[in-house]
């Protein structure tokens, strides 16, 4: 018989996958406040509809499974995957629309490869794209700031009624990327546009970076992730950017705190199961998110990319993984890659 | 090697060794085309027809090619039997020939035929290899008339539209609009799609299978247990 033979140090961590979970909700809020001040209840209607629908179709997927429902559904992973999800949908995106994304981000994100932490992908990037590749009128329909009321944001949802043309405006990505000869004036002047980035999206991005920061102080996560998808985002931004109006892509800032950046880079990147999981390979991942999302948001056929750049990236996963093993201590470097005469 | 009988050889193709949920064979065109049930029904019925006629002129010549030069004469078969029926599409349904456009030459290359050419027809009489080519041709043309009519519902709420591009002018009603005021879930129609419906197929046969050996092995008598020796020494597991 083997006895388990373990060495000291006995240091042992407090978190346990709930814990974990709960506290990315918990970091969570101040982003989905933001939210919902910016976009009314929406945002706060999607989060519950989202999180039934994410119970719902996980415990029937576990049933399927035969895998004990209570003890999984009560890790909060789900939760998670359905929470921010619904931060990144658009408020008031149709019912069916929601329940198509989650749905496709718990059985083909994560169920089908075997539940929690055996995902390749991460699932709420899944289950955002096929609703942004199926659907991609309601997809982009994000409402103007402080437009539609309680009841009217309900009724838009449950399909009863619509609301009156102009209540989904365009996105400041959206603006930047369909006018080629703005000012920057005539910019900052559309109501799309705030002191910063997008009107409103940069309140909602700096609360998101709050939230994010908090969980770093909490080391739920390196640095690295979340670092190396801001730093891509900026150099690039950098680079390609003029100083001037919408015939260059945007300012650092303006991308730094647009669209679903923090969101991307504490919330998504920094998942341990889809991500690569060295140190060194979290920073060049982030570093690849953060590139591509530049590149989508500047010259892709969408206005965000924040979705396609993780997935393209947790592709690339293994990869980054198998070149930045650390070398063991007391071993020589292994040599890795094609060597000549392969 | 055996005869098997034709009960054996249509099971096989349609259920127990069907080339497109068993052999995963042929998914190219499997995964191409199954965007609407009209274009895999094109392709279903062009690959069985292709495959009946492969097996029984391979079957026919497999006594004079040698062993070192069977594939090569195969794929030649294959490629003349193929272009035969692209000039035909071409001839009869030329719209849906241009839907189909490059799968139709592709058919050569379909893993399918060759399997079958090489390890059934080349090793049995004409009419038996004729008749296994019906058999997996009909199996593989299923499955892609299923898939192609799932996929087709799911991303657009209408089955069988413009099915006059095969069947002619007569035939253009045939659409039936299943949900009315649907948006349409565009990723079945995409690639993405193709793939994830597939699974479920497979997943839904292997099911299936599953459920009937279960059954099959409760429906046996048990084994009378009183017979059973007792083991008193020695390991007990």
């Amino acid at each position: 018989m083997a006895l388990p033979r373990i060495t000291s140090p006995h240091a042992h961590g407090p978190n346990r996958t709930q814990r974990v979970m709960l506290l990315v909700l918990a970091a969570a809020i101040p982003g989905a406040l933001a939210q919902c001040w910016l976009y009314g209840a929406g945002t706060l209607i999607n989060l519950f509809w989202a999180s039934a629908v994410a119970l719902g179709v996980e415990a029937a997927a576990l049933k399927l499974r035969d895998r004990p429902v209570a003890f999984f559904l009560r890790d909060g992973s789900a939760l998670v995957t359905a929470a921010l999800l619904a931060l990144a949908l658009p408020p008031y995106a149709p019912w069916w629309l929601t329940l198509v994304a989650v749905g496709s981000a718990i059985l083909f994100g994560k169920q089908l490869y075997g539940g929690l932490g055996q995902n390749p992908f991460n699932p709420a990037m899944i289950g955002y794209v096929v609703a942004l590749v199926s659907f991609p009128v309601p997809m982009t329909q994000w409402p103007a700031a402080h437009a539609v009321g309680l009841l009217d944001g309900l009724q838009q949802i449950l399909g009863i009624v619509t609301l009156p043309d102009g209540w989904a405006r365009a996105t400041a990505l959206d603006v930047l990327k369909t006018n080629r000869s703005l000012t920057v004036e005539e910019l900052w002047q559309n109501p799309a546009f705030g002191h910063f980035g997008g009107m409103g999206a940069e309140i909602v991005n700096l609360a998101f970076l709050a939230g994010g920061l908090f969980l770093l102080h909490k080391r739920l996560f390196g640095w690295q992730a979340p670092v190396g998808m801001l730093a891509g985002l900026f150099v690039m931004s950098l680079l390609f950017w003029n100083g001037s109006g919408s015939d260059s892509h945007g300012s650092p800032l303006f991308h730094l705190l647009s669209g679903a950046t923090m969101l991307g880079a504490f919330f998504i990147v920094t998942d341990p199961a889809s991500g690569a999981t060295s140190p060194r390979g979290r920073l060049y991942f982030g570093l690849g998110v953060g590139v591509l999302t530049y590149v989508i948001r500047a010259w892709g056929g969408y206005p965000d990319g924040v979705a396609f750049a993780v997935l393209l990236m947790n592709m690339a996963a293994p990869t980054l993984d198998y070149y930045t093993r650390p070398r063991t201590y007391g071993h020589a470097k292994t040599q890795r890659g094609f060597k000549a005469g392969d | 090697m055996s005869t098997p009988s034709l009960r054996q050889l249509s099971l096989d193709g349609l259920w127990k060794n069907n080339p497109a949920l068993v052999q995963l064979l042929g998914l190219c065109p499997l995964l191409g085309v199954s965007n609407s049930a009209v274009n895999a029904l094109g392709l279903g019925l062009a690959t069985m027809l292709v495959l009946v006629c492969s097996n029984l002129a391979v079957s026919l010549v497999r006594g004079v090619v040698t062993p070192a030069v069977r594939l090569p004469a195969f794929v030649m078969i294959i490629a003349a039997l193929t272009t035969c029926i692209e000039l035909l599409t071409q001839a009869y349904t030329y719209e849906l020939y241009q839907v189909l456009g490059i799968f139709i030459p592709l058919i050569t290359t379909n893993c399918v035929i060759l399997g079958r050419a090489d390890g059934f027809a080349a090793k049995h009489g004409p009419l038996v290899a004729a008749y296994d080519g019906l058999a997996m041709g009909l199996g593989f043309a299923l499955v892609l008339l299923v898939l192609g009519g799932l996929r087709e519902l799911a991303g657009t709420g209408a089955l069988f539209a413009n099915m006059h591009l095969l069947f002619g002018p007569a035939t253009a009603d045939w659409k039936l609009t299943l949900f009315d005021g649907y948006d349409g879930f565009l990723l079945a129609i995409l690639p993405p799609g193709a793939f994830i419906v597939l699974g479920l197929l497979i997943a839904l046969k292997n099911r299936i299978d599953h459920h009937l050996a279960e059954r099959r092995k409760a429906a046996q008598p048990a084994p009378p247990t009183a017979s059973r020796r007792v083991r008193v020494t020695g390991v007990i597991e």
